[in-house]
């Protein structure tokens, strides 16, 4: 690498920065020296975020892919799908007779179920938070890397373990689990209740556990590395928001994650020891089982306890990232520092006590439900700060509308409109009509499913730089953001109609429903947008594949002119991030604008102005 | 691992990033017995509830594990004054007094077995069953945390070194926590009968 002119910012961190003699002992250099050690086991936080970003990719396609077989069938039910047959095998059935085929009812369902896990659980929340979480925390921070980089591997591998026993699930004979991402007992408890609820299941609650452990072991990294290793002068109050939603998302997911291990501990009992936790007389095939005394509601109650908390656990980290897109390419500082961090907070808090709103119409006393209505609608006002806030930051701003900045505005407009179904579902009366409709599954692909993967790609195209040192291709990712925007809006604006309507989720085919043929065409509709979206993000997967080797290559350390310190490491950041000494901060993250400036970096010391100003306050 | 040591000196917060990494998994390990617990009082609120003595084979195990720890903690202290053969002998009691809670356990379920407590049958008995079962992981756990600290005592020269240290204090943090959280659910099983 050609030797480039020392800027401002070496000279800064040079004069400023503080020498922890990190690299006179060698020690963390040392395990990079050989291939598999650099790239595979590696415990250097910058290439474990790009395994989990892969990983998140890959697993991402497999559960958007599912996606789109399902809408075929729902769009299309009497067309042949025998064109699949080399891909699904017997999972096509062939009629003889006119020699078309169709798509096994019970594989259907065991789509609708792998890809409710897969994007729930590998992609918006080992792709994203894992992603981000590793490579921002201790860059942003000023740190060397992550507290244990040997935990952070572990739960890398973890991750990768629980990928790939879902990954054979889905070639067993049986099928993969099929009764649904949320596994409600008794279909998940009893292995002869259906084809996939038997080696499918098994497999489901291993490869969960293990995903688990690893969002354990990485969550207790970042929020040790967040409070113990920033650099000198990082208060919490200078913290980019990106950070504080990495810290408060690992704080939700620690609290809730083993309330969900622990749901999964009983129900491995029922299911491998004979107990009855969550089953009560039960007839399967006309036989009485002995199963006496257990309640399927209290499996439920464990799940939501962990399945609210991890909508925020997907959205927080997408929020975090659209806020510091927004700030940076808005040249302008974000609105309401304080107020969004104090909502991130009410917004965690609130996540643990909204739990059975979604189950209101599992017999849960109405009387009760009234307290989760008042809970449910109260996240709407930290919700609404941080839209308004997000909206006040492009408010005069010299916006720049790239790529990374489009869909940080797409995931602002996906956000309101997704969050204000949210007020309809979250009272109990309208539920009654709503619940198990197409209306929430409208409702919950944009507010937390579209909306998260935009505040993904808004953090991909924006960090692109930092971790393969080239640029994506600017033009592949306006179009992929306007085909993904209309797209998505195609996809699930007409379920809401279709929803209030009450035709029901997860169902086959509505032909024996005579009031649910008028909406034939708006299926078709729905899955030939589907369709096109799918394309788009193929589209997307090249531009980043291509760009890691073709892309335009970066020059400058920070394109973007952002303040963050991120951007005062070296283009091709070496272990331990700075070559000398660690930078250190001696303001927020957000000084854009100021005194005239474009931006200042949070390494520049205060002017005599400032100070002057500072002793004021 | 020096390295780590130095990264952290100049933070405001002076306790070691492992000891803190060793907290927060302590707060999510009792959120899992919390959630087991609240599991417990709903279902044993819903009826149909089958109530029994504890077997008082549960005390004696307490007392064994709470005097492990107390050992284990001893064994720390003779550590840091330079006592080698104490130090090497108590952690080993400790050990030993470890596994005889585990085995006391097992009586423990043995006894309940004999008195018709199944873990197949009413779920009080199911709940007994896993909250210990899976309390007695976490031991092992302890115990596996145990056997690397006295392969180092044995195996390797006596010195006192700050790795060494944070060491020994993790395991025994870890291993309170263990002893705590028992004393918890002991303490939850019996006036929740």
């Amino acid at each position: 690498m050609a030797e480039i002119a020392k800027t401002n910012e070496d000279i800064l961190i040079e004069e400023q920065g503080y020498d922890d003699h990190f690299h006179e002992h060698h020690e963390g250099d040392k395990y990079q020296s050989s291939f598999i050690f650099k790239y595979i086991f590696s415990m250097d936080h910058k290439i474990i975020a790009r395994q989990f970003l892969i990983t998140g990719m890959i697993w991402a396609i497999i559960g958007a892919g599912m996606s789109v077989i399902f809408r075929l069938q729902l769009g299309f039910p009497d067309d042949s799908l025998a064109w699949l047959k080399p891909l699904l095998g017997r999972w096509i059935q062939m009629n003889e007779e006119t020699g078309t085929g169709s798509l096994d009812p019970q594989f259907y369902y065991a789509l609708v179920t792998m890809h409710g896990t897969i994007i729930v659980f590998f992609v918006l929340t080992a792709g994203l938070s894992g992603t981000f979480s590793n490579l921002l925390i201790p860059l942003q921070l000023g740190a060397r890397d992550m507290a244990s980089p040997f935990l952070n591997m572990l739960s890398y591998w973890f991750f990768f373990l629980a990928g790939v026993i879902m990954f054979y699930s889905l070639f067993l004979s049986t099928g993969p689990f099929s009764g649904g991402w949320t596994a409600y007992p008794p279909l998940s408890a009893l292995p002869q209740a259906s084809s996939g609820s038997g080696a499918g299941m098994t497999l489901w609650l291993v490869s969960l556990t293990l995903f688990v452990v690893s969002v354990l072991l990485g969550g207790i990294n970042y929020i040790t590395t967040v409070l113990n290793l920033r650099t000198k002068g990082m208060s919490l109050w200078r913290m980019p928001l990106t950070i504080w939603a990495f810290l408060v998302t690992a704080i939700i997911a620690l609290l809730s994650f083993p309330v969900l291990a622990s749901g999964f501990f009983l129900l491995i009992a029922d299911r491998g020891l004979g107990t009855s936790f969550y089953l009560s007389d039960i007839f399967v095939a006309g036989q009485a089982l002995d199963y006496t005394g257990g309640s399927p509601i209290l499996f439920q109650h464990l799940f939501w306890f962990l399945g609210h908390p991890e909508v925020y656990i997907i959205i927080l980290p997408a929020m975090g990232i659209v806020s510091e897109v927004l700030s940076v390419h808005a040249r302008k500082p974000i609105f309401g520092y304080k107020a969004m961090v104090y909502s991130i907070l009410a917004i965690a808090f609130l996540s643990f006590i909204v739990w059975a709103h979604h189950m209101f119409m599992s017999g849960v006393n109405p009387f009760i439900s009234n307290f989760f209505v008042i809970f449910t609608l109260i996240i709407a006002v930290p919700s609404a700060v941080k839209v308004f806030n997000w909206i006040t930051t492009l408010w005069g701003g010299n916006i720049r509308l790239n790529s990374p900045m489009l869909f940080a505005i797409g995931f602002v407009s996906l956000f309101i409109s997704g969050g204000l179904t949210g007020i309809f579902l979250g009272n109990s009366a309208i539920d009654i009509q709503m619940h198990d409709t197409y209306f929430v599954v409208a409702h919950f692909h944009i507010v937390m499913g579209v909306a998260a993967m935009f505040g993904m790609f808004a953090g991909i195209y924006h960090w692109y730089p930092k971790m393969f040192g080239r640029f994506m291709n600017e033009t592949l990712g306006k179009l992929h953001f306007w085909l993904t925007l209309v797209g998505a809006y195609a996809i699930f604006w007409p379920m809401h109609y279709i929803g209030m309507a009450g035709v029901p989720r997860r169902y086959y085919r509505f032909d024996g429903f005579d009031a649910f043929g008028q909406f034939t065409s708006m299926n078709q509709f729905i899955t030939i947008a589907a369709i096109i979206v799918f394309a788009a993000q193929i589209l997307f997967v090249v531009n980043f594949f291509w760009s890691i080797h073709k892309g335009r290559k970066m020059v400058t350390k920070n394109p973007w002119g952002a303040t963050t310190l991120e951007w005062t490491t070296p283009i091709q950041t070496g272990h331990g991030n700075w070559p000398g000494k660690i930078p250190t901060v001696h303001r927020w993250a957000y000084d854009y604008g100021r005194d005239g400036r474009e931006f200042i970096s949070q390494i520049e010391p205060l002017s005599e102005k400032e100070k002057a100003e500072e002793d004021q306050h | 691992m020096d390295t780590l040591t130095q990264r952290y000196e100049h933070t405001t917060n002076k306790i070691h990033p492992l000891k803190f990494a060793l907290w927060i998994g302590m707060a999510s390990i009792t959120m899992m017995f919390g959630a087991f617990t609240s599991a417990y009082v709903v279902r044993q609120s819903a009826g149909n509830w089958l109530e029994f003595e504890l077997p008082h084979i549960f005390f004696l195990s307490t007392i064994v594990l709470l005097v492990s720890s107390l050992i284990l903690h001893s064994s720390y202290k003779s550590f840091l004054s330079g006592k080698e053969s104490k130090y090497k002998l108590l952690l080993l009691t400790s050990f030993v007094f470890g596994l005889a809670f585990l085995v006391l356990q097992y009586q423990g379920w043995m006894a309940l077995f004999s008195i018709g407590i199944d873990l197949k049958g009413n779920p009080s008995g199911s709940f007994l069953y896993v909250l210990t079962g899976i309390h007695a992981l976490h031991v092992l756990g302890g115990l596996a945390a145990l056997v690397v600290g006295i392969l180092t005592a044995y195996t390797r020269k006596y010195k006192v070194t700050e790795r060494r240290k944070i060491n020994f204090e993790l395991t025994l943090q870890y291993w309170h926590f263990v002893d705590i959280l028992w004393v918890y659910l002991l303490i939850f099983l019996y006036i929740s009968r």
